[in-house]
Order: structure tokens, then C-alpha cells, then sequence
């Protein structure tokens, strides 16, 4: 054999398999994933995931808690996007107990969760750029990321696990500095994702890393049951903001980035074309924001959401609402109900079952990221080590998501 | 493609199953009906299969347990991406018998939900490639979500309601 021939032909005579646990803490992973592959040299033969290392019980301790103390349980699913699902569950209840919300509330949610899934997708197009070397990208960009989490703090106080928003609005109006900074982002973020597309999108290495790599047909991808920005890579345009609109998105105008092969070069571009849309949904909040009435930060549902403090101390009618609000005693109907919001990385559902109890009967969530996961031991299958990697920053697997 | 309604995709499955389907209701605008386990998997390949809704994706599946009627029912959702509907299907078991064919033929994504429905409700899905638990460690030997096993751990002697005010 010549020295300059791969060692991994299909009948090669040397064929020894090392088995390579991949994780459960590999620097390389982000998160906490074990693979156990089957290695012949660099190339994967076959693997098994296994999952559960931070599994925390949420379904269980949900059948525990009243309405308002899921959020925080919601926080930790997608701890990189934790306002799309506090949003998402306010939304679930709110759903059940048809609560009318004003359109202002809705355009204010719109913001929050735009901006979290840029956080998202910046996370995950940033790891998928320092993943293939470019660690630049990773450090220019993540700063505007904390930008993001100082508008958080602004609106709730909080900056990863946000627990922003109450059953029925907002627990307070965005403040004038909050604007300011959104207003600012809006200015400066452009131009940085501007420079990060123009490091990466043509750049060679970049390129030859990731396109054609871990191609993923549209009918593999819907068996696998995907959503998010990897469905659309492969071309299905399915955006839960599109196909059943909530919070007034159907008020907004924007596009749904479609791919074409479902390669991780593609799902870089439709998570980069996502942000875009998603600054241009932002602006186009703040503008409706102002032909709204304003200071509204809350639906007037005096049964669900609580009462401001000095209100409690003063009012009887307010006291009592308080009382039994925190105690869980909230009149929902006995009845069943799935809703889903579009996550930073899929559909993220909550099926809410009420038998008229303080807590839920039952609640199920639909998490992105254990689906799309289940397929990654078998596409990892015959590909290289370093790809199996990159692939797996691409898919935007978060461990809390995952386990739950 | 126009918007298939709850109604039209009721008169199809009725046509077809009769009075297999039982339960009809629409809870907030989705439709939800029962059938048993042994029509299970015809009437998923019948609403994945017909070219007219074309229910191709399965969105979740999960479990609920109803002690007081010692049941199981294990829940569908499907969602036909075409015509922009979901439906909900739900199969009651008795809890010492429960079993049901896989649906992880139809549809890859039901594997892992199926283990995890497994791992936390103890439901045996007959034909599943590979049922193991998938969350909780292997030596459990027990299914948490089952509503008989309390949040914590009952023997613990540190962790008393009394102190908590519970």
C-alpha cells in the first residue's frame, strides 16, 4: 500500500475497530452528550447515543406546581432561547383559559423572542464557525449576544434563565433605556452580522468543511420528526410562525430562508437569513408599538394575573386575587390543549392537560432538540470524526432541551 | 392545497373505520378521537398514507396515566404540513396490560419517543426496534411518571412536608 492512500478503503485488510466514547464532557461537544462510536481510523462505522446526564424531571415536577411556577421549569428547557419558552407556556395557559391578549403585549413578546432566537442562532453559527477553526467569528459575534442579554436585564431583571412575562402580559412596561438599547442593537448588530457573513460565507475552508457535509434528504428529515432552521434546510417551508401565527405574527411581513440540500453550510445560511428577518420583525414591532395604546403591558384578566403590591395592601377585591392566585387557585377549564411556538431550533410544543386541580394534570413537552437528536448517531454513520462533530454543533443541540 | 377541515377528515376516517373511532371532540380547535390498539397502526398509515389530508409528520407521542380508572392512554399528535391541521389520537390501556404496536415503522422520530414513553410510563411497544430506557439510568425499577410515585423520595427523613409548609 502507498503511504498517500487512505487506510479506510472498504476492504481494507487491517479492519480493527476502536470503540471511541465521544463525551459525556468532551470540550468539543458543548454540552453534555455521549456517543459511543465505532471507529475504524477517523471515519464512524456506527454509534449510540446515549442521553439523560442532566435529565431533571420537569414533567414530573410540573404535575406539582402551579401555573405561574412552570416558567421557571421553562427557563431550563432551551437555556439559550429561555424567552421563546417562557413565552410559549404563558401562551399554552393562556390558550386554555382563552385570554384575549392586546395586540401591544403581543408586539412586545414579538420583540423578546425575536431577539432571543438571534441569541440562538448566534450561539449556533458561531460554534459552527469556531468548530471549523474560526475562532474570530465566535469572539467578534458573541458579544452581541450579552448585548442581547442586557436588554433582557433591562425588561425582567434576568439574563439567562429570564423567566420573563406573566400568564396574561408582561410583569412590567419595557422602560425608555430598554428601548434605547434595542434601538442601538438595531443599529450596530447589522453591520457585525454584515462582517461575520462576509468572514465566512465565502470563505474557502469554510466552505469546503461544511458543504455536501451530512446531507439530509427532505423525507429523512420529516421521518425524523424535524423542525426548526433544519427542516428548512432542506428545503420545506415550515415555520410554526407562519402555519398557525401567534402572538401576531400573521401583523408582521417576513420570509421564511429556505435551503436546498440540508448540509450544515445550509443551515448556516438559513439560521444567518433568520436573524436578518428577524431584525427587520423587530423594527417592524417597534413601529406598530407606537400606534398602540400606550403603557399597556398586560391583559386585564384581574382573575390570572396578579395584582400590582400596592393594590394588594389597599384593595380587598385585589387582595384576594392575589391570594388565590398564588396559591394556585385559578378557575381553568377542565380541558386539554397543544400549543407550539416556533423555538431557536424547532417547534416546541406543550401538551397541557387541566383536570380543575392547582397544577396540571399532565404536561408534556415537545423538545426540539430530543428529536432532531435522534437522529444524529445514524446519520453520523461512514462520516469522519471532525464532521461528525461540526454536524453536531449544527443541529443546535442543547443539553437542558434534550433531557429535560 | 386548500384547508382540509376537522370535518371532512372525520367523514374520511368514519368511511374507513366506523365505529372503530370513538370520542370525538375538538377541544380548542383540534380535533382529538380515540380508536384501540389493534387498529392503531391502520388508522396512523391510513392518515399518513391518503393523499387527500396527508397527516406526514408526527409531531409528539407521550403517555398519561389515569389511576383512578387504571389506564394508560398513550397520545398521537400528528400534523399534516400540506393542509396546515393537526389531530390528536389516543389509545387507552389498561395499566397491567399495556402494550401497543410501535409506530417507529411509520415514522422514525417515534423511536426515541416511544423509549421515552417506555422509560417514564412503562408502555411496551410491541415490534419497536430497540426499547430501552432512554432518560433515566438503566438500574431503575421503576416508571416515575406513573402518578402512584410521589416527586421525592418518600423514605427521606430531611425533606418533611411539615417543614415546607406543605
Amino acid at each position: 500500500m502507498k503511504h498517500n492512500q487512505p487506510v479506510y478503503t472498504d476492504n481494507d485488510p487491517q479492519s480493527e475497530l476502536v470503540t471511541l466514547n465521544l463525551g459525556p464532557t468532551h470540550p468539543a461537544t458543548h454540552g453534555v452528550f455521549q456517543n459511543v462510536l465505532q471507529m475504524d481510523g477517523e471515519r464512524i462505522v456506527s454509534g449510540v447515543s446515549t442521553i439523560g446526564y442532566i435529565h431533571r424531571a420537569f414533567e414530573k415536577i410540573a404535575e406539582h406546581r402551579p401555573f405561574y411556577q412552570i416558567t421557571t421549569l421553562t427557563d431550563r428547557l432551551n437555556y439559550c432561547s429561555s424567552p421563546i419558552n417562557n413565552m410559549g407556556w404563558h401562551m399554552t395557559v393562556e390558550k386554555l383559559l382563552n385570554i384575549q391578549i392586546p395586540k401591544r403585549v403581543d408586539y412586545l413578546r414579538v420583540i423578546i423572542m425575536e431577539l432571543s432566537r438571534i441569541a440562538d442562532h448566534i450561539i449556533c453559527n458561531t460554534i459552527i464557525a469556531q468548530d471549523t477553526g474560526a475562532t474570530t467569528t465566535f469572539l467578534y459575534l458573541f458579544q452581541f449576544r450579552e448585548h442581547i442579554y442586557e436588554i433582557f436585564e433591562e425588561i425582567c431583571g434576568a439574563r439567562l434563565t429570564t423567566n420573563i412575562g406573566r400568564i396574561g402580559g408582561l410583569e412590567r412596561d419595557f422602560n425608555d433605556i430598554a428601548f434605547a438599547k434595542i434601538n442601538k442593537f438595531l443599529i450596530d448588530y447589522p453591520i457585525a452580522l454584515k462582517e461575520f457573513e462576509s468572514l465566512l460565507n465565502r470563505n474557502r475552508i469554510f466552505i469546503d468543511r461544511t458543504a455536501g457535509v451530512a446531507q439530509v434528504s427532505q423525507e429523512d428529515a420529516l421521518s425524523y420528526g424535524w423542525t426548526g432552521p433544519l427542516l428548512r434546510a432542506t428545503g420545506v417551508d415550515y415555520d410554526v410562525r407562519v402555519s398557525e401565527p401567534y402572538s401576531s405574527y400573521q401583523d408582521f411581513d417576513f420570509e421564511v430562508p429556505v435551503g436546498t440540500s440540508g448540509d450544515i453550510y445550509d443551515r448556516y445560511l438559513v439560521r444567518n437569513e433568520e436573524m436578518w428577518q428577524s431584525l427587520s420583525i423587530i423594527k417592524q414591532a417597534l413601529e406598530k408599538i407606537k400606534l398602540e395604546p400606550e403603557g399597556v403591558f398586560h391583559a386585564d384578566v384581574p382573575a390570572f394575573y396578579l395584582p400590582a403590591k400596592e393594590e394588594v395592601y389597599n384593595n380587598m377585591e385585589a387582595l384576594i386575587y392575589h391570594f388565590k392566585i398564588v396559591m394556585g387557585e385559578i378557575d381553568a377549564p377542565k380541558a386539554e390543549v397543544y400549543h407550539a411556538v416556533e423555538g431557536g431550533n424547532g417547534e416546541l410544543g406543550f401538551y397541557l392537560i387541566n383536570d380543575g386541580g392547582r397544577t396540571p394534570y399532565r404536561l408534556h413537552f415537545r423538545r426540539p432538540s430530543f428529536i432532531n437528536y435522534s437522529m444524529f448517531a445514524k446519520m453520523s454513520e461512514g462520516m469522519l470524526l471532525s464532521d461528525a462533530i461540526i454536524n453536531m454543533s449544527s443541529m443546535n443541540i442543547i443539553a437542558g432541551e434534550l433531557d429535560a | 392545497m386548500a384547508k382540509a377541515t376537522n370535518t371532512e377528515i372525520i367523514d374520511l376516517l368514519g368511511e374507513k373505520f366506523g365505529e372503530q373511532l370513538f370520542d370525538v371532540t375538538e377541544p380548542y380547535g383540534l380535533l382529538t378521537f380515540s380508536t384501540t390498539k389493534d387498529k392503531i397502526i391502520n388508522v396512523l398509515s391510513f392518515l399518513k398514507e391518503n393523499g387527500k389530508i396527508n397527516f406526514n409528520f408526527l409531531t409528539d407521542l407521550t403517555a398519561v396515566h389515569y389511576p383512578n380508572t387504571n389506564q394508560i392512554a398513550v397520545v398521537y399528535h400528528l400534523h399534516s404540513m400540506v393542509s396546515g391541521i393537526r389531530v390528536r389520537i389516543k389509545v387507552f390501556l389498561h395499566e397491567n396490560d399495556a402494550k401497543i404496536p410501535t409506530a417507529s415503522s411509520l415514522w422514525n422520530s417515534a423511536n426515541w419517543m416511544e423509549r421515552e414513553t417506555y422509560d417514564f410510563f412503562g408502555v411496551k411497544f410491541d415490534g419497536h426496534p430497540d426499547l430501552r430506557r432512554i432518560l433515566n439510568m438503566d438500574e431503575l425499577n421503576v416508571h416515575p411518571m406513573l402518578k402512584q410515585y410521589p416527586l421525592e423520595d418518600p423514605n427521606r427523613v430531611d425533606k418533611k412536608d411539615e417543614y415546607f409548609g406543605r
